[in-house]
């Protein structure tokens, strides 16, 4: 075959996946800039120590909102953490290949790929039914059932790159398993498990779905775990949904500060701890 | 060690290797529990209703008629259309990171991708009320009937809101999934491939097409499956963004409604028990979706990532 052909149209290609690549980040810039660029304008002191304002009326803030997500991802992490990393732990320590551990790791991988709003439906009917009302507990409740199979799947990766030597010497000292996975794997597997749990909370912090029908949404401050609760998402999603110009404003200042959330979560997870656990 | 250090130390072992048990136990019930809880509370519905729930193309809660043809058909459209859009360039991004970039152009946009898929769904739905919307409504919309008006999915008013809004949306969401499971599985095709498909003589692009893809082909195709079921479930930008009615209309620019749209739209409006249940059944036909979609994609990239298998090719 005509060997200019071929280099023409490996050229043709090389260009095509280019700009694919290209035409992917487009709307990556697009959405930053406009968040940024609307969101800043909007965005002063104020809005993180005021209550909103009704509707209609400018100004105001979104304090019990970044505190509502604060409060619902605490709650989240502080159940799924420990139940995750646990689990990891069953699933690389203890038991690898039996069908109890294959059925427990096909469970988190029915876990990862169901919708979050699935996971809302479920503690309504189960939780906010039960209990009579919406509350901080419910919303922070789904938010740990899609954070522990990203926990499980991160940290069993990196207990699996521990490797086989270090266990082995631990057993050779005469060391208790427990004492060798508490000790020596987990400090080992430390940075890897800790990016994980960021990417994790990274995750879960812009979850609205879940949050529509457990958490609800609140105007003002939440006074227990036991009332409906604002969170930043869901706050943006009906502030962008409704018709005031003046709550548009605040819908692009909220994006903006939780994208700043989650990329700095991202941004710290990768740039601290992975380059130096490669 | 004295024999009473090596007993506690024994408990202690015993003790903490059951709690991992029980966590691993608690994720295992976790599934089963919800989906049984979510068969349990959509029980009323299917026994009411039956396959005509499914079928059934009207959706009227004060006349309790409940058909969710409208959802599922709004889903499956807007769905198919992203993965239309987001394959063929998720793949172009994996193949550009994988084959072709240096290494420090490829950590720099694999972080930019990733960042795609980190970006919460409610800010691309803000995003797509302000800029999407109003840009298909006035440029992209009328250009499309203009151009292939006789085409019934591009005839209609411009609306802005509607099943094109939804699926770009989507496929922008899904864009990272597909390109980052391709990019794994790509990267586990050894480079003995490679080098012997270059050492015959084979272009980059040749090599890539004979010898990188073909092995890579079912990881692909699980990648593409695992992106078909975030856009099935994805809720909030497309609520947003599909208009939120429930017919069933050819035009891509006619608004329209999903499943997870409508669930987040009426479930704390749902004022009575038979209600709930139709949305809670709905719910539980996402579920099934995903859950099957789910295990298929993870069986087939799971087939490729698993090793060295020898690749084909037909060609």
């Amino acid at each position: 075959m005509n060997d200019r052909l071929r280099r023409y149209r490996n050229l043709t290609m090389m260009g095509i996946f280019t700009i694919a690549t290209l035409i992917a980040l487009v709307p990556l810039f697009g959405v930053l800039g406009y968040v940024v660029k609307n969101g800043f304008s909007a965005l002063n002191f104020e809005f993180f120590i005021n209550l909103p304002k009704a509707m209609g009326l400018s100004g105001g803030g979104m304090a019990n909102a970044i505190v509502g997500t604060l409060i619902m991802v605490a709650i989240a992490t502080l159940i799924g953490i420990p139940i995750g990393i646990l689990t990891a732990i069953y699933l690389t320590e203890y038991d690898r290949t039996s069908w109890f551990s294959i059925g427990v790791r096909f469970a988190t991988d029915v876990l990862t790929g169901i919708p979050s709003i699935i996971v809302g439906i479920v503690i309504y009917t189960a939780v906010v039914l039960k209990m009579g009302h919406f509350s901080a507990l419910a919303g922070g409740l789904s938010l740990a059932i899609i954070m522990i199979p990203l926990i499980i799947r991160s940290t069993e990766e990196m207990l699996k790159l521990v490797s086989h030597s270090i266990r082995e010497a631990g057993y050779a000292l005469g060391i208790s398993k427990r004492v060798i996975i508490l000790r020596i794997i987990l400090p080992t597997a430390a940075k890897g498990i800790i990016t994980g749990a960021m990417l994790a909370v990274a995750r879960v912090s812009g979850e609205t779905a879940p949050l529509l029908f457990t958490a609800l949404g609140n105007q003002y401050w939440a006074h227990s775990l036991n009332e409906p609760i604002a969170a930043l998402p869901v706050q943006i999603y009906q502030y962008a949904t409704s018709p005031y110009k003046e709550w548009h404003q605040q819908a692009w200042a909220g994006s903006l500060v939780l994208i700043l959330m989650v990329i700095v979560l991202n941004l710290i997870a990768r740039l601290a701890f992975r380059s130096r656990s490669n | 060690m004295s024999k009473k250090t090596e007993l506690t130390a024994s408990i202690g072992d015993q003790t903490f290797r059951l709690l991992t048990l029980l966590m691993a136990i608690s994720v295992l019930v976790l599934m089963v529990w919800m989906g049984w809880q979510m068969y349990d509370s959509a029980l009323p519905s299917i026994q009411k209703f039956g396959f005509s729930f499914i079928t059934g193309r009207v959706w009227d809660p004060v006349k309790e008629q409940f058909g969710a043809l409208p959802f599922i058909y709004g889903t499956l459209v807007t769905s198919l259309l992203a993965l239309l859009i987001a394959t063929p360039i998720g793949l172009g991004v994996a193949i550009f990171l994988n084959e072709m970039a240096a290494s420090k152009v490829r950590v720099v946009v694999a972080f930019l991708v990733e960042m795609l898929a980190a970006i919460p769904s409610v800010v691309y739905g803000l995003w797509g009320i302000f800029v999407l919307a109003p840009w298909l409504r006035e440029t992209v919309e009328p250009g499309l009937a203009k151009w292939f008006g006789f085409i019934p999915l591009f005839q209609g008013t411009p609306a802005g809101f509607g099943m094109l809004a939804g699926g770009l949306i989507l496929a922008v969401m899904i864009l990272p999934t597909i390109a980052a499971i391709s990019g794994e599985v790509m990267a586990a095709v050894p480079n003995a491939q490679r080098e012997a498909a270059l050492a015959l003589g084979a272009t980059k692009w040749e090599m890539i097409r004979l010898a990188v893809l073909p092995y890579a082909k079912s990881g692909i195709l699980g990648g593409i499956m695992l992106g078909l079921g975030r856009a099935l479930g994805e809720t909030m930008a497309v609520t947003m963004l599909i208009g939120n009615r429930p017919d069933i209309l050819p035009s891509l620019f006619a608004p329209a409604y999903s499943m997870a749209a409508v669930i987040a739209n009426e479930f704390t409006e749902a004022t009575y028990a038979l209600y709930l249940s139709a949305l809670v059944e709905i719910g539980l036909i996402l579920f099934g979706i995903t859950l099957i979609l789910n295990v298929f994609a993870r069986f087939l990239v799971w087939s490729v990532a698993r090793g060295p298998k020898g690749g084909t090719s037909n060609e």
